[in-house]
């Protein structure tokens, strides 16, 4: 199964990042080989929307859950019609949370928990 | 010809010279084209006459016919629309952001299979009718749009261009505003003598700058703060139109939705005066 976490590098070590539309790389990993992609957000700077394309991003990814720190109304709509799995509140290093989600200690986040462009506020 | 009020910072005095000025000159025209908070009509009072819906155009997706290339959500500069496709399935959904949408109507024209619609969304009101002796109009958007530049530009389409155009800005220096002061002939920029009255100031001048419109400015509550806007002005060589000191009595009227050359009858002739230098600054 295909899982994503927003990171503020492209390695496993690097840190979430907090923000879902606007996070700098989208880490991508295949939880049965656990072999994973980094890949650029290329819309992290939208004026707005950013967390739509995200959303729309995962969807032709097939990804299946997103590990973050938030996500605004925009991303949250997206995603759950996407039918994707959203765990939000996570931090530590991608490793980290990739481990907590295999330990199965998530639980899964059913509204927004943040505002719309909230992300923009860190640069 | 038409004059545009406005500020960078909020509550320096826009509706108050605005008011002021069309309360002092003949054959006028209102606009209050601050169509989130419009307040010129508190103290000018006008009795409305006609209400229109404004509307904008968004997308209305006929799922029959949508086949989920995602041609829409790649053409939309606005991030307004997302496609979703589920690769094992086939099968998808098209979800639209309506507060995000620009009516650019791209998404409709480049539609491979011709599955989007254009359909109307209301987002406010048009109210024209006569304030004293003069035609006014105002444009009230709906509360929890976003959009209100399709608002001003439908408020903007009642210019009479026989008469003097007095209109009321937004505050900022974003599209509203830019919307606004579009094909103004001059722009008064009303502000108070502070440090966020100067910065935001700054600000305007330099969107007035880039558009090409002839400004002036206006010191509201004068007597008080410092004098970085009047210094500001003479570098950047802007006419300093009007000083209103600061009144009690100017504010206590206000604060009765009372314009201030009701309770203050120099102004009209202050005002006349801002208005000939215009003419001559033009």
């Amino acid at each position: 199964m295909k899982l994503c976490i927003t990171s503020e590098g492209p390695s496993l070590e690097s840190k979430v990042d907090p923000r879902f539309g606007r996070c700098r790389y989208f880490i991508i990993v295949d939880t049965d080989t656990m072999e994973f992609k980094a890949l650029e957000n290329l819309q992290a700077g939208a004026s707005g929307g950013a967390g739509i394309q995200a959303g729309q991003f995962m969807s032709s990814n097939g990804v299946k859950a997103v590990l973050t720190g938030n996500v605004g109304p925009n991303a949250f709509q997206t995603l759950r019609a996407a039918g994707i799995d959203i765990f939000t509140g996570i931090s530590g290093t991608v490793r980290d949370a990739l481990k907590r989600y295999k330990e199965e200690t998530l639980s899964k986040t059913q509204a927004p928990t943040t505002a719309s462009k909230t992300g923009l506020q860190k640069t | 010809m038409i004059v545009s009020v406005a500020s960078g910072k909020g509550g320096t005095g826009k509706t108050t010279v605005a008011v002021g000025l069309a309360l002092s000159l003949n054959n006028v025209q209102f606009l209050d084209c601050d169509v989130e908070e419009p307040n010129a009509h508190l103290f000018l009072k006008p009795r409305i006459t006609e209400t229109s819906p404004a509307f904008i155009s968004i997308p209305d997706i006929v799922e029959e016919r949508c086949d989920y290339c995602g041609e829409c959500q790649r053409v939309c500069a606005f991030n307004s629309i997302a496609v979703l496709k589920n690769p094992e399935t086939g099968k998808g959904s098209v979800l639209v952001f309506d507060h995000l949408c620009h009516s650019c109507g791209a998404c409709c024209i480049l539609c491979p299979r011709g599955a989007i619609l254009e359909t109307k969304k209301q987002i406010g009101v048009i109210e024209k009718g006569i304030a004293r002796d003069f035609p006014f109009v105002h444009g009230k958007l709906n509360i929890g749009e976003v959009m209100s530049t399709p608002l001003i530009r439908q408020v903007k389409k009642e210019i009479d261009p026989k008469k003097t155009v007095i209109i009321d800005a937004p505050p900022g220096t974003t599209c509203p505003v830019i919307e606004t002061v579009k094909g103004s002939d001059f722009c008064i920029l009303v502000t108070e003598p502070t440090p966020f009255g100067l910065n935001d100031l700054t600000l305007t001048v330099d969107v007035l700058k880039t558009l090409g419109i002839p400004s002036g400015i206006v010191l509201n509550r004068s007597d008080i703060g410092d004098d970085g806007v009047a210094s500001f002005a003479r570098e950047q060589d802007i006419p300093l139109l009007m000083n209103i000191p600061f009144d009690r009595d100017i504010a206590s009227a206000y604060s009765m939705g009372v314009p201030m050359v009701d309770v203050k009858k120099d102004y009209v002739y202050l005002f006349r005066n801002l208005f000939a230098r215009i003419g001559k600054a033009i």
